[in-house]
């Protein structure tokens, strides 16, 4: 399928650039909800009725994130029209359409939330949707990387340690554990929940990765992308308890600690990493081993 | 299939907007107080019989710190505080009395229609911080809402038994007034521009409301005579109630003791 597609630096590079950019507004994001931030522009789109108010206190973080988000939809739009016109593969067109469709929901999401004095459904699904809209990014200028273009080294599913479909698990209870971690942070659900999950999630995660390692580590791909995924779970673990345990050193404060949103709002994004890394390492495995019952 | 996608979602999108736009929460100045309290006689004092209520807010044991408010972020109000601020969460008075607890008569009253006084509550942010920090309202009783800071405030009535509402307020804008038709003990004010901001209200059914001073004391006036349960609500440290009775032109006391 990638036979007639033509690797367009530009365009992969442009694609890295939106993948950064959601990052930051993940980042601008977390911000909003940790610094309780949400409300403090309380209309929606202009902010005290302009493009640009003071940036002062909470309106930093909110009017920010909204710049930020602004920025992101207009790349997104940019990366939409270029895989329309220049991209091959069809579905990897669509993609992009499905991302600019995302990043519209998520805007309005956005401006609902706020409008609508934050219930907790909407921020919990404007947080679920964020993480998952990044996951496209990634997998966009993974698909228009000269790497992916030179084609897959394609090796049989071992029957010993087969992980097609465990790959497949890792990034759905990925999803899960970050719409439960939303939930919880948009105060609909007790943390309890997003905490029993997590080592559930980290142990398939872990699960998956020692597999690639013990029976696959001749593919220097699935090796790597099996590497990146567990460290960056290992490290979104420490942060998870580290800002679990600012959260309970600060909950008599009577405003935002720097050290607790500091460490939460690494939490929600290396969240995003997570699951764009488990993402990635699903694509990967599926395109380079070929399945047990065609062998 | 992207331009048909693309088309359904521009022809569904400004649907969504309208639903978010319709059903967000209206701030409305006039609320009509609801059909059943029409029927019931108007509140009156007879002051042949009426008696005081008059007490205490004890709080024993060591009176806790609370925090100084750390506004560097935001010059503008850290530049109207010359001592550091503290947090009004828990405030011991001097004479070991708790401050800003509302207290109001729970039960015990006869039903009656108590029409709104001529006068406005007001609610100031001043320096960033909301003065007074504890007060009570009438339903339907005009609160007045000022900014005399040179910021940008956002004031969002975290009600529950009202409808909740998030406005901002520019520096020297138009005064706000505000009406709360349902009996509501207590919620908080709160800005999301200075998350440290909080003042609390306690809407009531009947005038007989007070808030405990500097000196921990409160008094409420006009009550006719009866048996009544009063509630002392504090924002942190919870509600407790009594029993007392107003004899015909009687000052009945009662105290509260918060604390270990
Ligand atoms: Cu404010």
């Amino acid at each position: 399928m990638a036979a007639n597609s033509v690797y367009r630096p530009g365009l992969n590079r442009w694609s890295i650039l939106l993948s950064v950019c959601t990052l930051m507004l993940v980042v601008a994001g977390g911000l909003v909800t940790s610094r309780d931030a949400g409300l403090s522009v309380p209309d929606w789109p202009l902010s005290y009725g302009k493009l640009m108010p003071p940036m002062e206190g909470g309106i930093f973080y909110e009017h920010g994130h909204r710049m930020i988000a602004t920025m992101v939809g207009m790349f997104t739009i940019v990366s939409m029209v270029w895989l329309a016109r220049t991209e091959k593969r069809k579905w990897l067109r669509m993609l992009g359409v499905a991302a600019l469709l995302a990043v519209i929901t998520q805007g309005i999401l956005g401006g609902m939330t706020v409008l609508l004095l934050l219930p907790w459904w909407v921020s919990t699904s404007h947080a679920t949707l964020a993480q998952l809209f990044f996951s496209t990014t990634v997998a966009i200028s993974m698909f228009t990387s000269a790497w992916w273009l030179a084609g897959p080294t394609v090796t049989k599913e071992s029957v010993a340690a087969p992980i097609r479909r465990l790959s497949l698990l890792a990034p759905i209870l990925v999803v899960c554990q970050l719409a439960l971690g939303a939930a919880a942070r948009h105060k609909a659900i007790g943390s309890i929940y997003h905490i029993c999950g997590s080592p559930i999630v980290a142990g398939v995660i872990l699960w998956l990765c020692l597999r690639i390692s013990l029976h696959y580590s001749q593919h220097l791909e699935l090796r790597r992308a099996a590497l990146t995924l567990a460290g960056i779970t290992f490290s979104q673990v420490f942060l998870g308890i580290a800002a679990y345990m600012t959260r309970i050193a600060y909950a008599d404060a009577v405003q935002p600690m720097p050290l607790m949103v500091t460490f939460t709002v690494l939490h929600v994004a290396v969240g995003a990493l997570t699951l764009a890394s488990s993402v990635a390492l699903a694509i990967i495995v599926r395109r380079n081993l070929s399945p047990l019952e065609a062998a | 299939m992207p331009e048909w996608n693309l088309k359904r979602f521009f022809g569904v999108a400004p649907l969504l907007l309208l639903a978010a736009c319709g059903s967000s929460p209206q701030p409305s100045t006039q609320t009509s107080s609801s059909a059943p309290a029409a029927n019931l006689p108007e509140g009156k004092v007879d002051p042949a019989t009426a008696g005081t209520i008059s007490g205490k807010v004890l709080f024993q044991g060591e009176a806790p710190v609370m925090p100084v408010i750390d506004m560097s972020s935001n010059p503008n109000c850290e530049r109207q505080h010359p001592t550091p601020f503290r947090a009004e969460t828990v405030v011991v008075n001097p004479n070991k009395t708790l401050r800003n607890v509302y207290i109001h008569i729970k039960d015990g009253l006869t039903p009656a229609r108590w029409a709104p006084p001529a006068q406005t509550a007001k609610l100031d942010q001043n320096g960033c911080v909301y003065a007074p920090h504890m007060q009570g309202i009438l339903e339907g009783q005009d609160l007045e809402i000022l900014n005399s800071d040179p910021v940008n405030h956002n004031v969002h009535a975290e009600c529950q038994k009202n409808p909740a509402w998030n406005e901002s307020q520019a520096p020297r804008a138009e005064h706000k007034f505000k009406k709360f038709s349902n009996e509501e003990t207590i919620f908080p004010f709160t800005c999301s521009v200075h998350p440290w901001m909080r003042a609390w209200i306690g809407v009531s059914k009947h005038p007989f409301f007070a808030v405990t001073g500097p000196d921990g004391s409160f008094r409420i006036e006009g009550v006719p005579p009866g048996t009544y349960t009063v509630e002392a609500i504090h924002e942190k440290l919870g509600a407790k109630e009594g029993k007392l009775t107003v004899a015909p032109s009687g000052a009945a006391t009662i105290e509260f003791t918060y604390g270990s």
